[in-house]
């Protein structure tokens, strides 16, 4: 053993544990890894409270049933399963819905000023892919609520000493040290090619250094700005998950990228209109007549053509985020009928998502989050004018394999050192950055969720981890860590020396019109070769970088050199997958295979590193062997479908998405055996 | 015709400590449809070369979220501390004039647009800007709250941490230690909430001090730059309040 003690080695150093990335899900790591008495050192890109959490804007997924509608968890993981089109092993899932009552009330407990019903409840309001008012909200600006009550807890724990399991106080150590404008370069490795620290660097200073931990958790978001212009924030760039990536970590669903149907233009990036809009009331349309040239509010009823709620009867503009947006794209692009501008003279790839019919007071206390960013950035009034919106890249469902330990009843074992964890032993992964809950499509709602549950795992996960470890990290030679430092050391003067005549931000935005343009709503194999020898192209080129900025003090020029490179390996997972995946199956469209090939494809890409020459692959795996906590694991591409039978998914009709909600009256007590459930749906 | 473009006058210094650095660069980029002040900087990264055909480092500047919910961005534009991502460039500079930009000056300077705004997260630990929970367990639902206190509490809680207040309050200045606006307000929010106000005293007992809320001059300059429209002046008239009474008072309810 390493040690007895959580917080201190034999030797007598503080044991800590090393969180990167301060968003929901490495906030909520942080919180349970120092109630179990476990010190962190939490590094983050900007300050905390800054994390694209923030964005998030409709609410936050719980069947708390508060309105007597009959919900429950096992509906909402059977519609989060059926959402995700059977893609997602369902364990985890089941762990997540079980645990989002409980996840709003610690929330609500910590003061998150979620909306309330007249008798002083929380409120819920509907959200796509169910019929049942399961989203809390606080509200438009959820996220940012979630994220500043979390961060809050975690300031507290900033303020408080470390203390041993004998009550003693250890002097000047406090549970929480921040590591703020720090950027995560790569892990520290020892010879078993266990995570015993991280490289990173001061992003003021730009120094560089090492750091220990007894394992190292990734909660690092999504690698939105692979694609340009998205609703992510501009840091959201996947850098630390490419990193390890590329250090051996297995990558997962790559292709699924989730594009939200409504979000609104700009140069510098597109702004998201919450699918709450829609949740509460909000109705997406077009003119019928494609040269109309009268105004949005101007277009009578008779003139207007509501082409989900024609098409899909049972969900109509709730219908989940995959099938929304193939829907405005066939609209718009394919049948040439999206809202009309006379600045440009074109039918503009655009819909209206009107709320006119809904009152203002009723707006402004459930909406004026995103109304003010609709207002502000358009310079329209959508109280009284419908909105113009068009899809976006919003989400990625892939991302860092991550493992599960199940239990007897289909949850989760609280506390296996086995949950969250990658491929790589000590290195944890929790969050966007993680593949594990959303299958091929991510529920509305369900992201805060699986952020905020992933860290409830982790954190208790990683405190079994390293109470098991034979070594502490913190016993591990110096020189290990200075290998690694000085290889980034050099990597980074190696940046800063590069003179070739390309500039990485032109050449980012190269890569990224592609990347948007061909592996988004629609994906065509001819199509997606191109863009791999475009990506081939530009890792070629990324070569003859010209550095354009050679300050020693917060040069966003180097830094943006490195995540560029890190987001072209991506790029290349993400549109090899999608290229080799010759189905369709929820966010991952190919009209060639318009159908979904269970016998084919019900299983998990997992994508591993390579280099061949002078040039990166992925190398595609069915299976592969790993390490957690010194147990020889095996892994393979199978999907865990125990709990929900897989079958065909349609949203044409009422209560499709969910066996039990089809058949539940209207009592709170659904039925147990969900497979008999599940098999009496036609 | 000519191509329209931005013209961009930044304030840029090395860092805090090279003050002979500090220096006027202006830049013209391409006119984009739907551009803001971001997009125009991004711009410069593209091609980092000043109006007067001299190549720069480009221009760095803080930014995350980009729809003015992160604060990040905060600057000078204009003369005005605000966000720069809602800084359209259409609406602030509609027949192609000049826009300036600077950093904040209460707070030190990194280099060019970007400061070190870490005081602030300091002051939120200084007042304990937090609800003392007991743990992240299961512990059943939270206490139930009226709709109107809820009404009272969101916009209080939609402080971004990003500085306007601060920034354009006369209070605040290199000799003076007071606290500003943000964190008395956060006082008043976690001061609201049913199990938060067990520790009011606690609260209100860091205002009381040097640097506190009685260092107000009620200037009203808070409010009038908070993008959020936060209520700062009847925070700080609230916390006063709270504060007078608990030094009244407080004594007699120990």
């Amino acid at each position: 053993m390493a040690s007895k003690s959580l917080t201190r080695t034999d030797s007598g150093k503080t044991r800590r544990v090393i969180v990167v990335g301060g968003g929901l899900a490495g906030l909520t790591t942080v919180i349970k890894l120092c109630e179990a008495g476990v010190p962190v050192d939490l590094f983050s890109l900007v300050p905390v409270k800054r994390s694209h959490s923030v964005c998030a804007q409709g609410g936050i997924n719980a069947s708390v049933n508060t309105k007597g509608e009959g919900d429950s968890p096992r509906v909402h993981l059977e519609e989060t399963v059926y959402g995700g089109d059977f893609l997602a092993n369902q364990p985890p899932v089941k762990g997540m819905a079980d645990a989002a009552p409980g996840i709003v009330y610690m929330l609500d407990r910590m003061g998150v000023p979620f909306n309330r019903t007249a008798e002083g409840l929380l409120d819920f309001r509907r959200f796509g892919g169910t019929l049942f008012h399961r989203t809390a909200f606080a509200g438009a600006t959820t996220g940012q609520q979630l994220l500043y009550a979390l961060d809050e807890q975690v300031r507290r724990y900033e303020t408080v000493d470390v203390e041993d399991e004998k009550g003693i106080l250890v002097k000047g150590e406090k549970m929480v040290r921040k590591f703020e404008f720090w950027d995560f370069l790569s892990l520290v490795q020892d010879d078993n090619g266990r995570a015993i620290g991280i490289v990173a660097q001061d992003l003021k200073s730009m120094e560089i250094d090492s750091f220990v931990g007894e394992a190292v958790c990734l909660a690092t978001g999504g690698p939105g700005i692979v694609f340009g212009k998205s609703t992510n924030s501009v840091i959201n760039t996947g850098t630390a998950a490419s990193a390890v990536y590329q250090q051996g970590a297995c990558y997962a669903n790559g292709e699924f990228i989730q594009i939200h149907p409504t979000a609104i233009p700009g140069a510098d990036k597109l702004r998201l209109i919450s699918e709450s809009a829609r949740g509460e009331g909000g109705r997406v349309w077009v003119p019928k007549d494609a040269k109309e040239r009268r105004r949005g509010k101007d277009v009578p009823e008779k003139d207007r053509d509501y082409f989900l709620e024609a098409k899909y009867p049972g969900y109509g503009n709730l219908v989940p985020r995959d099938i929304a947006a193939r829907e405005l794209f066939l609209k718009c692009f394919h049948e040439n009928k999206g809202v009309y501008n006379d600045k440009s003279q074109k039918n503009e790839l655009e819909v209206y998502l009107d709320l006119t019919h809904i009152p203002e007071p009723t707006l402004r206390r459930k909406l004026a989050g995103i109304l003010e960013i609709y207002e502000k950035f358009v310079g329209e009034d959508p109280y009284h004018n419908p909105m113009r919106v068009f899809p976006a890249v919003h989400y990625s469902m892939g991302g860092l394999w991550v493992d599960f330990e199940r239990r007897e009843d289909g949850g989760l074992v609280r506390g296996s050192a086995r949950n969250q964890a990658t491929n790589i032993e000590g290195l944890y992964a929790a969050g966007e950055c993680d593949y594990q809950y959303h299958g091929a499509n991510r529920l509305g709602a369900n992201s805060l969720l699986s952020c905020i549950y992933a860290g409830l795992e982790a954190g208790p996960s990683i405190a079994t981890y390293i109470k098991g470890l034979t070594k502490s990290s913190f016993d591990v030679g110096s020189s290990v860590f200075e290998k690694a430092e000085n290889r980034e050391k050099a990597n980074y003067q190696a940046v800063l020396k590069m003179d070739g005549k390309e500039n990485a931000y032109k050449l980012h935005e190269e890569l990224s019109i592609m990347m948007l343009r061909d592996c988004t709503i629609e994906r065509h194999n001819a199509v997606l070769d191109k863009v791999i020898a475009k990506v081939d192209e530009v890792e070629e080129r990324s070569k003859k970088i010209g550095i354009t900025d050679t300050s020693g003090r917060a040069n966003m020029g180097a830094q943006f050199i490195r995540h560029f490179k890190n987001m072209v390996v991506l790029a290349r997972v993400i549109a090899q997958g999608a290229r080799n995946r010759d189905e369709s199956r929820g966010a991952h469209f190919k009209p060639d295979f318009k159908q979904r090939d269970d016998e084919n494809w019900l299983r998990t890409t997992l994508a591993f590193y390579g280099e061949n020459g002078n040039k990166s692959e992925v190398k595609y795996v069915r299976e592969f062997d790993y390490n957690v906590a010194g147990k020889p694991l095996h892994a393979t591409d199978k999907v865990d479908i125990t709990l929900v039978t897989p079958r065909a998914r349609k949203y044409e009709t009422a209560g499709a998405a969910s066996a039990v909600a089809a058949t539940a009256g209207k009592d709170d007590k659904p039925g147990k055996d969900g497979k008999k459930e599940t098999q009496a749906q036609p | 015709m000519a191509k329209r473009v931005v013209r961009l006058k930044v304030l840029r210094q090395d860092g805090p400590h090279a003050p002979e650095t500090k220096r006027w660069e202006e830049f013209d980029v391409p006119w984009e449809p739907q551009m803001n002040v971001i997009s125009s900087l991004m711009s410069v990264q593209k091609n980092p070369v000043t109006a007067d055909g001299k190549t720069v480092a480009p221009v760095v500047w803080e930014s995350s979220c980009l729809e003015e919910v992160c604060g990040a961005c905060t600057m000078i534009v204009n003369g005005k501390v605000r966000q720069s991502c809602t800084a359209l460039i259409d609406q602030i500079a509609p027949n192609g004039e000049v826009i300036t930009l600077e950093p904040m000056t209460k707070f030190p300077l990194v280099r060019d647009l970007i400061v070190d705004r870490s005081t602030m997260f300091e002051s939120l630990k200084r007042v304990k800007a937090w609800v003392n929970l007991d743990g992240s367990h299961e512990l059943g639902p939270g206490p139930r709250q009226s709709q109107e206190n809820q009404e009272e509490a969101y916009p209080l809680s939609r402080c971004m941490t990003c500085g306007c207040c601060l920034e354009a309050c006369p209070q605040v200045n290199a000799t003076s230690k007071f606290i500003g606006p943000a964190a008395i307000s956060q006082v008043r929010l976690f001061n609201l909430h049913p199990s938060g106000k067990m520790h009011a005293a606690e609260r209100l007992e860091t205002l009381m001090g040097e640097g506190g809320v009685a260092d107000c001059g009620k200037a009203q300059n808070c409010v009038e730059v908070c993008p959020k429209e936060i209520p700062l002046v009847d925070s700080i008239a609230q916390v006063s309040r709270q504060t007078t009474k608990h030094m009244l008072f407080g004594w007699l309810l120990k």
